[in-house]
Order: structure tokens, then C-alpha cells, then sequence
């Protein structure tokens, strides 16, 4: 079963389309990435998902079935812009919150006072929520988020805004939500958080789908016939390279359609050259991206 | 527990913590306990006033108005011309005079001359002229009490009976005004500040976006109707703790002040039909808080809005001295039915007259429809709007996506 299955959704605002014909599916224990730039519809999917806005075509099913009072107690969702009561202290809101997913006030106390230990933030639970900082309001709003032990965790652009520190915490958080077999969904446009997170992606643009499937294979499909390497010495003529490209602390090379980087590779190595870095040359999400939306352009 | 509860209770928690509320709540006995006490400290440091004696002019041109110069605590002073008379004014022996025309039985003038510019002569002195000349007028002809009589010809005792002749317990007049008056210029103020916070509270979670997070996890239905009982609920509160004090008051206001505090009555049914007014009121008020606080981009635009119809609890208010010459005019009939206005309109009628059992039942009824049918649209509203986060939709587009929303 999957944990999302979205099926060729629509929508449509007065005067322009947000989201056109998107089809994707999120499985359990799976990380996923919605990704694309500002404005290219993420929020409004997953406002179609959460029930928030109703699509005008197509069907949207959570935990296998269309969402309902029931699901919506094991689905966590945070939007993008943090808000919380300013006035209520943070365990108060975290167990007003947990109790609107079904979750009784004992258990739901006890379970935040675990994750605020996590995250170090033990001490700050009688404060008010306006005495937070911003990045201690958003690792709340996260705890909000799972407290419940949802099945499903959707986050709307969760590292806006986030120090390295905090970063760090959240991305280990995420990882043990995954490994405990949760499907999470990350919506971004920071591509190299996903890069670094997720194993499928979905990158849309304009509302419509751009790219779908698992990331590494993604990146496979666009890696280019080029190597990167850094070096000393001479470099002096190698078979098979048709050009040298060079760019800060390194350089790149292109190959012929016949030759493998192992060869070059060999080929510098019986050459004697002192070799710093050899890699095969991987576009970033983001070049492929720009790749993309530039081809639909 | 159910979720609509959980929002319910909540927002009633959320509502009775407010300072604004709190201070709402305790400043109405707060105040009249401090009214009583300061009247009573007055009344203890400050001795009787003396009553002071002023004179008037006058010039008899007529002739035979030389008696009763003494009116109360105004004396008549006679001068023989009117050159005196002004001469008088002007050096300030008296402030005012009057003359009497030789033609006075016949034509009725006289002419009064001061220094004061004066929208019209003070009834105090039109009596005491008036008493004056009839006092002269029948000097002799009558015995001294029917002279007093015709002056003051009645001292009207009114008492009101039931339909099987026994004394009413309730017998009307101002002294049954004043509660219902007091009541509903409370629950005036009291809607108006509750359809703050509902605003408020709306604009804010759809500014914080928290509301995306509510609707994650309840239905627009059961986060409207959860807070809009949660804000009934703090209203109840507060009725019942100004209910609850009025008698105690009332009690220590009457041996204070005495007079008219000791004729004011709370009428049975006024008590009864006051919480339910009172509910109702707050329930209406705080549906169409959320239909506003839903069509709504922040809570700031929210509050304009809402003027529109805060301002219209009001207009029973301010006609209500009308309500004393006209209690049978058919515009209260429609103010009482009327969903807005029909909880002030309907307690201040109450002290003033009674309100036909039919008028009640209707206005009730369309009281109660209200509630639901602004319920229902400011749930889809909510709904509609909640991703107008940019510019409040004009009134033509919004019965537009009500309608096929």
C-alpha cells in the first residue's frame, strides 16, 4: 500500500494554472522530494493532499483511502510559514495540537516531553511561544508535527530559516522517522538538502511534472561523458579527450563518445601524474533542473 | 474526546484568560460597588446645601400684582418703571425682570428681559412667574387652596393591575427601565468585543497560517462550530457573573442611594428571556465574526469589516428614548425580529412594555436560523478563502463562490 497515491490532479486558480495534471506515489519508509522554484505549485499539491483545497480533477488517496477525520489523526503536516499561539506555552501547544489528532493529554505529555528532551529543548516548555526564537518556534512546530507518531509527515519547505545546528537536528529526525518506516515528503527549493535526504523525487515546474522517479538513477541519466580531476604537474595530450575545461580547483575534461573514464584514468596513473581528486563528472539537482525547466521554456 | 469539543473548550479556556474579558466581566460590579461607595463617602463629608435665595424683577404696568413675592426660594422685587428695572439689571442687583403690560388680561404677554443668552427661559422661572400671576390673578376671589391646587392641579399615583384585578407585581416605570437598559448596553459592548476576538482569533491563525495545521488534523465544520460555543460559553460567564451580582448591588445601592435605586425591579421574565438573548446574541455574534474573519485576509481588514455590523447592536441603543414615547411603534416590532439588532431590542422592550408572545417566539426563531444558516456559510467561506491570504475578495465574488463553492 502506498502511503500517497496522487492521481492526475488539477487545480486551477482565477486567473492562472498552479497545478496541471500530477501524478506521483510515496511509499512507506520512503523519503521523498517535492521539488521545483517558488511559485511552481508544491504548496498547492500539498494543500490538494491535505484536504485544505479540493482539486478539480483528479484523486488523491492517503494511507490507502481518501482522507478522512481518521487519516488526518496519522498524517503530520507542517506548512510553510510556522505559526502557533503565542500566548499558550509550548507544552500547552504541543498537547492542545496532539489532542486534535486523537491523542489523550497524558500520553500526548509524555510523548512531548521525550521530543522536547531530543531536541534539547526540555527547559524552554513553560515558556510562551512568543519568548521562542524563530528557530526554536520551528523545531516546536516540528514536534507538533510528529508528536502524534504520524504514518505520514509532510513538510512544506522545512530548513527556511534553520541555523546549521538546527539543521542538522531536523535531518537527523527525518532519518529516523524514515527508518522507523514512516513515508515523509519533503517540499523544497533548496535542491542539495535533497540531494543529500531523499530517494525519489518529483520535480515539478509551472504546475507540471518535470522529473519523477528515484533520485540516483535521475542523476545517472544526466551524467555527462566528462571527468572532473585535480592535479600537479604537466598534463600534457591524452587519447580520447576532446577538450579541457578549467574552473576553480579543478579541471574538466571531455570525452570522446568511445573512451571510459577508467581509461583515463589509467592512462594518467602510468603517466606518474599526482593525481588529487578523479571523479566522474555528476550534474547537481540544480543543473539538472535548470537543464529542464529551460528545455519546457 | 470529540474534536469539535476539544476546539470548544479551548477557545473557551483561550476567551475567560483574556484581559480584555476578565476586565469586561469584573468592571460592571467592580464599578457599581466604587459608584456606591463614593456616593457614600459624598454624602457623609458634604453637609446639607444651603438653599440659596434669589430675587427677580418685575414692573407691574397692569396693577394688583403686589402679593405672593415670595415663590419657593425666589423673592419678587417690584420696581415702579422700567428704567429702574434696567438700571437694577445692569448694576447687578437682580439678574432678571419682567414686565406686566397694561393690555396683560387681555393679550397673555409679558416680557421678560436678563443678560443671559439662553436657549429658552428655565422652567424654574417660567413656574415661578406662572405661579405669580395666577397666585395674584385669583387673590381673593378663591379660598388660598384651591389657589394652591390650581397650581399644582395632580400628583399622578399610578397602579397597574392583572387581568384578575389584583395589584401586578411588576408596576412598570423607570425604576424597571434601568436593568434592562444597563443589560442590554452590556451585551451591547460585550458582542462587540467577543466579535473582536473571534476576528481576531480567525485573522490570526490564517495570518500564522496555524489554521493550516488545524486543518490537518479537524474539518472547517468542527473548528467553526467548536469555537463559535467556546465563545458562547465565555458569554454565559459573563451574564451569569453580572447576573449573579446585580442582587447584592441592588441591595447595597437601595439603602445608599435610596429614591428611585429602591424601585428598580429585575422583571421574572426579563431574567429568563435576558440568558437566552444573551446567548443567542453571542452566538450570532460570533458566527458572523468567523464568516468575517473567513472572507478575511488578516485580522486587521477583519475588524473593519465586522464595524459594519457591531455598529447595528447599537442603533436599538440609540433610539431607545424614542422607546419611551413610541413602545408600540411598529419599528420595534421589526428590530425585535430583525437577527442583528433583536437582543437589545428585545431586552430594553422588555422594561418598557411587554413584548406580544408571538413577537418572541419569531424573533427567537429567526435568532436561531441566523446562527445556522451564517454558520453554514462561513464554514464554506472559510474554506473558499482560506488561501486569500493577498487582498479581501469583493462582495460580488464572494456570493459568487458561495454559491458554487
Amino acid at each position: 500500500m502506498h502511503a500517497v497515491e496522487v492521481s492526475r490532479i488539477a487545480k486551477s486558480f482565477a486567473d492562472k494554472v498552479a497545478v496541471d495534471d500530477l501524478s506521483f506515489s510515496v511509499a512507506p519508509g520512503e523519503m521523498f522530494g517535492l521539488i521545483g522554484p517558488n511559485g511552481a505549485g508544491k504548496t498547492t499539491t500539498i494543500r490538494m493532499m491535505m484536504d485544505i483545497i479540493k482539486p478539480d480533477s483528479g484523486e488523491v488517496t492517503i494511507l490507502g483511502e481518501k482522507l478522512s477525520e481518521a487519516t488526518k489523526d496519522r498524517l503530520g503536516y507542517m506548512p510553510e510559514e510556522r505559526g502557533l499561539y503565542k500566548k499558550l506555552s509550548v507544552l500547552e501547544s504541543i498537547v492542545y495540537l496532539a489532542s486534535l489528532k486523537g491523542m489523550d493529554r497524558h500520553s500526548a505529555t509524555e510523548k512531548a516531553n521525550e521530543l522536547l528532551n531530543h531536541t534539547g529543548m526540555l527547559d524552554s516548555k513553560k515558556k510562551k511561544i512568543e519568548e521562542l526564537s524563530k528557530g526554536m518556534g520551528q523545531i516546536i512546530q516540528l514536534i507538533v508535527t510528529i508528536v502524534h507518531d504520524p504514518q505520514l509527515v509532510i513538510l512544506d519547505e522545512p530548513f527556511a530559516g534553520l541555523d546549521p545546528v538546527n539543521t542538522e537536528l531536523l535531518k537527523g529526525i527525518l532519518a529516523d522517522l524514515r527508518d522507523q518506516g514512516k513515508a515523509v515528503i519533503l517540499s523544497t527549493h533548496q535542491m542539495s538538502q535533497v540531494e543529500e535526504l531523499c530517494d525519489r523525487i518529483l520535480m515539478i515546474n509551472n504546475g507540471k511534472s518535470v522529473l519523477y522517479g528515484n533520485l540516483s538513477e535521475i542523476k545517472a541519466r544526466y551524467r555527462g561523458n566528462s571527468v572532473r580531476l585535480d592535479f600537479k604537474g604537466e598534463l600534457g595530450e591524452i587519447p580520447g579527450v576532446t577538450a579541457r575545461r578549467p574552473h576553480k580547483g579543478y579541471t574538466e575534461l571531455l570525452l570522446d563518445g568511445e573512451t571510459t573514464p577508467q581509461q583515463v584514468l589509467a592512462h594518467l596513473v602510468s603517466r606518474g601524474l599526482a593525481i588529487n581528486r578523479f571523479e566522474v563528472a555528476t550534474p547537481s539537482l540544480n543543473e539538472i533542473f535548470l537543464k529542464e525547466a529551460g528545455k519546457k521554456a | 474526546m470529540n474534536k469539535t469539543l476539544l476546539i470548544f473548550r479551548h477557545e473557551f479556556l483561550h476567551t475567560i484568560k483574556r484581559k480584555g474579558f476578565i476586565i469586561m466581566t469584573l468592571i460592571v460590579p467592580v464599578l457599581a460597588l466604587m459608584a456606591i461607595g463614593v456616593f457614600q463617602l459624598i454624602s457623609t463629608i458634604e453637609k446639607p446645601p444651603v438653599v440659596e435665595t434669589t430675587t427677580i424683577g418685575y414692573v407691574d404696568e397692569a396693577g394688583g400684582f403686589d402679593q405672593y413675592t415670595t415663590q419657593g426660594n425666589i423673592e419678587l422685587v417690584r420696581f415702579d418703571t422700567p428704567g429702574d428695572a434696567t438700571a437694577a439689571l445692569i448694576n447687578g442687583d437682580v439678574p432678571e425682570y419682567f414686565v406686566i403690560p397694561p393690555d396683560y388680561l387681555s393679550t397673555g404677554v409679558i416680557n421678560r428681559y436678563t443678560l443671559e443668552k439662553e436657549v429658552e427661559t428655565p422652567p424654574i422661572i417660567t413656574t415661578v412667574i406662572k405661579n405669580f400671576l395666577t397666585s395674584n390673578l385669583l387673590a381673593g376671589k378663591v379660598p388660598p387652596e384651591t389657589v394652591y391646587r390650581i397650581e399644582a392641579p395632580l400628583d399622578l399615583v399610578v397602579t397597574r393591575l392583572t387581568e384578575t384585578g389584583e395589584v401586578a407585581t411588576e408596576q412598570g416605570g423607570f425604576g424597571n427601565v434601568i436593568i434592562p437598559g444597563i443589560f442590554s448596553l452590556l451585551l451591547a459592548l460585550s458582542l462587540m468585543l467577543s466579535s473582536t476576538y473571534m476576528v481576531q482569533g480567525l485573522g490570526d491563525e490564517k495570518e500564522s497560517r496555524l489554521i493550516e495545521v488545524l486543518l490537518s488534523s479537524v474539518s472547517t465544520r468542527q473548528l467553526l462550530v467548536g469555537k463559535v460555543l467556546g465563545l458562547g460559553a465565555a458569554g454565559l460567564v459573563q451574564v451569569v457573573i453580572w447576573l449573579a451580582s446585580a442582587p447584592l448591588l441592588l441591595r447595597l445601592a437601595s439603602s445608599t442611594f435610596g429614591g428611585v435605586i429602591s424601585t428598580i425591579q429585575i422583571p421574572a421574565d426579563f431574567l429568563v428571556l435576558g440568558i437566552v438573548y444573551f446567548i443567542l446574541g453571542y452566538l450570532l455574534f460570533a458566527a458572523l465574526s468567523a464568516g468575517t474573519g473567513a472572507i478575511s485576509p488578516n485580522a486587521r481588514e477583519g475588524q473593519q469589516l465586522a464595524m459594519i455590523y457591531t455598529m447595528l447592536v447599537f442603533v436599538p441603543i440609540w433610539f431607545s428614548s424614542l422607546l419611551f414615547i413610541f413602545p408600540n411603534s411598529p419599528i420595534w416590532v421589526v428590530l425585535t425580529i430583525f437577527p442583528v439588532t433583536a437582543p437589545m431590542a428585545a431586552m430594553l422592550r422588555l422594561g418598557v412594555s411587554d413584548i406580544a408572545v408571538w413577537e418572541l417566539a419569531v424573533s427567537i426563531a429567526v435568532l436561531v436560523l441566523s446562527i445556522i444558516g451564517v454558520l453554514f456559510l462561513a464554514t464554506r467561506a472559510l474554506r473558499i478563502y482560506l488561501l486569500m491570504y493577498g487582498k479581501r475578495p469583493n462582495w460580488g465574488e464572494i456570493i459568487q463562490n458561495l454559491r458554487s463553492g
